[in-house]
């Protein structure tokens, strides 16, 4: 152990010698670690970005949501139409009374509408649900309080406001109490929503700006129709529900399900008005594909450690031709074979660990300048691929080491002094 | 009777070049004793430095028997041939042979790394020396910033770093003005003084003049001896 320290200080005085030599002969561990490090934070750090949006929309969760099919009927003259699509209460019971390994289910009706205080007014949708809407939809509230079941079965004048709508409407003030109305009708506010919290943007704003009310009771005052005015035309459309949002008790569960709900519509849906989301199904899509991308960044990775591997042996074999008369003379002064191999495999060894470390340092830095520069992206340095890079540079110093290091140490030490 | 310390019977050592085979060596029969000092002459290529690399344990002879202290060398493994070097021999080239990476002091305390010697003391021993062969103040020194005739001194002080019995000593004046020269000479008579067996090979007779014995080679063989004289 002593000797080994004592000739890991003859070789690393040897780098000392030619610092710059030495930085450029470590280029290829450089950029090849730090490639490793670099890519693996970003791959990491979307899949981090992905397993967080995706819990934030539940893993649990199927999504179904109706959607207009493919306007088959565009050149019909009639300007006025009834379009029916999407969901029905008949889909949801089905779905309720077959599957037992859906926990809950939430029916969402969208009703587009003015929502008025006072003066004050906002075009938003009114979210017609169920008192159960929060248990699946991750929403929480702020203060004041959801809708009851005897509100749900009365069909009571309450709502509940998101967050940005109680903000544009009321500003600061408080509005648990107060009321609002919608079209003629006049609302009880009865709690405030928190702001939501999913990555997808378009979801949260309708979710923060949306007034929620017992489904009952927009079906008691709005019937099942929606009109919408368009440019000149007016659709009438009949879609019973919008959303239908099914909690599967066990994560197993949630792809089977997913297939057995679709195939169920299917027979009872002709044309595609309904889509399902599935965001277990996205994760593991997401799994998939950064495991794709692991394997394509490793190899990348790898060629280049391989090229800096191959760097470093040409330059250690060079080093030694150069230093073949201080061989002799190391010989000739009692240093065994032994002691000349661990001098030069040292100096490799210390080369591309030193080369790892500034990679992985080099990594770091470019996964933290992704971050500033690319919007919306987070990186993750895991300990995990620290280590990794360090091994890798270890060896790679090892095998680029070994060879030169054996060809220095079975010099002839008369030949060795004589050189030159 | 003193025993001997380096003893050759019949060694031959050749050289194969190709098809032409150079018997560098051709039948050595060679006995020094504790404390000689030998000057080996003869002419370039007679075979000198081969016998030289012999004795300091570089080489091994083809056929004949090389003794040192009375142990076989031909029975030693490589690296209990190294343990030689670094316990019981030192070397002085010709060309000086000091690694020019290092400075002074460190190529002085060279093969004390390799004997295993604890660093501090090596520092102290190779400071020790530096000042007996009137360098103390170059310690710091690269071997290209001193000139040849305190380079051969670097090369004595770190001959005698591990305290060997023999020192060899490849024409060490060979590359030196003769005043220079005759300082080497007083050192190695010195060193000589202390005890030591010395070896060493020169084509001056000036210079073999200041050892005890002359062994004259020619051809591989040894041609003459004048034994040790007064
Ligand atoms: N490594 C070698 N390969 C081939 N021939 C050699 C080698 N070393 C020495 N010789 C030959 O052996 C002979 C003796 O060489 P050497 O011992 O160096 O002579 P000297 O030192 O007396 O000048 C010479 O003819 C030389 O050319
Ligand atoms: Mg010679």
């Amino acid at each position: 152990m002593k000797r080994f320290l004592r000739m890991a200080r003859i070789g690393s005085e040897g780098l000392k010698l030619h610092p710059l030599r030495s930085l450029l002969t470590a280029l290829g561990i450089i950029i090849g670690v730090g490639t490793v490090i670099y890519m693996l934070a970003v791959i990491e750090g979307r899949g981090a970005e992905i397993q967080e949006r995706i819990k934030a929309r539940g893993s649990n969760n199927i999504i179904l949501r109706a959607k207009k099919p493919q306007d088959d009927t565009k050149a019909s003259a009639s300007r006025s139409r009834e379009v029916v699509y999407g969901l029905t209460y008949e889909d949801a019971r089905r779905i309720h009374d077959t599957f037992d390994a859906v926990d809950v289910l939430v029916p969402v009706r969208d009703v587009s509408g003015s929502v008025y205080s006072g003066d004050a007014r906002c075009d938003t949708v009114v979210m017609a649900t169920v008192p159960w809407y929060l248990e699946v939809s991750r929403g929480s509230l702020q203060h004041g309080r959801w809708f009851t079941d005897l509100e749900m079965t009365d069909a009571s004048p309450v709502t509940v406001l998101g967050a940005e709508l109680a903000r544009t409407l009321f500003l600061w003030k408080d509005p648990v109490g107060l009321s609002v109305r919608v079209g003629s009708k006049v609302y009880g506010v009865i709690g405030v929503l928190e702001s939501t919290v999913t990555s997808d943007e378009r979801e949260s704003i309708k979710r923060d700006r949306a007034a929620y009310i017992p489904l009952t009771t927009v079906r008691e005052r709005f019937g099942e129709r929606n009109v919408k005015t368009g440019s000149g035309s007016m659709d009438i459309e009949r879609v019973e529900l919008h959303e239908v949002l099914l909690r599967v008790k066990e994560t197993q569960d949630v792809v089977p399900v997913a297939d057995a709900v679709r195939t169920m519509l299917r027979r009872f849906h002709t044309n595609e008005d309904y889509e399902m989301d599935v965001p277990l199904a996205l994760l593991e899509e997401a799994q998939r594909e950064s495991g794709k991308a692991k394997q394509l960044f490793g190899s990348i990775a790898a060629i280049s450690l391989l090229v800096g591997g191959i760097g470093i042996m040409n330059i250690m074999l060079a080093s030694v031709t150069e230093r073949t008369r201080e061989i002799g003379i190391r010989r000739a002064l009692g240093a065994m074979r032994s002691d000349i191999t661990l001098q030069f495999l040292v100096e490799t060894l210390i080369l591309s660990v030193a080369g790892g470390a500034i990679g992985i340092i080099g990594g770091i830095a470019a996964a933290a300048i992704h971050e500033q520069v690319v919007d919306d992206s987070t990186t993750m340095v895991t300990a995990m691929s620290v280590v990794l890079a360090f091994g890798i540079s270890a060896l790679v110093g090892v095998l680029a080491g070994v060879y030169p290091a054996v060809r220095a140490s079975g010099m002839d030490p008369i030949e060795a002094l004589r050189h030159e | 009777m003193p025993a001997p310390v380096l003893e050759l019977r019949g060694v031959q050592r050749a050289y194969s070049m190709g098809d032409t085979t150079v018997r560098a060596l051709d039948g050595v029969d060679l006995v020094i004793q504790k404390g000689e000092f030998v000057a080996v002459m003869g002419p370039s290529g007679s075979g000198k430095s081969t016998l030289l690399n012999l004795l300091g344990c570089l080489d091994r002879p083809d056929a004949g028997q090389y003794l040192l202290d009375g142990q076989d060398v031909a029975t030693l493994h490589d690296d209990e041939l190294s343990g030689i070097r670094s316990e019981r021999l030192g070397f002085i080239f010709q060309s000086f042979n000091l690694i020019q990476s290092l400075d002074v002091l460190q190529n002085i305390g060279l093969p004390l790394v390799y004997g295993g010697c604890d660093p501090a003391e090596a520092a102290q021993r190779s400071r020790a020396l530096a000042q007996r062969v009137g360098l103390g103040d170059r310690t710091g020194h690269r071997p290209m910033e001193l000139s040849g005739g305190q380079q051969q001194r670097v090369a004595i002080a770190r001959s005698l770093s591990n305290n060997p019995v023999i020192i060899l000593a490849d024409e060490p004046t060979g590359n030196l003005d003769t005043r220079t020269g005759d300082e080497i000479m007083a050192l190695l008579r010195e060193l000589h003084a202390e005890g030591r067996t010395i070896v060493m090979v020169t084509h001056e007779d000036d210079i073999a003049a200041k050892a005890q014995r002359v062994v004259t080679m020619r051809d591989g063989r040894v041609q003459h001896d004048t034994g040790i004289r007064a």
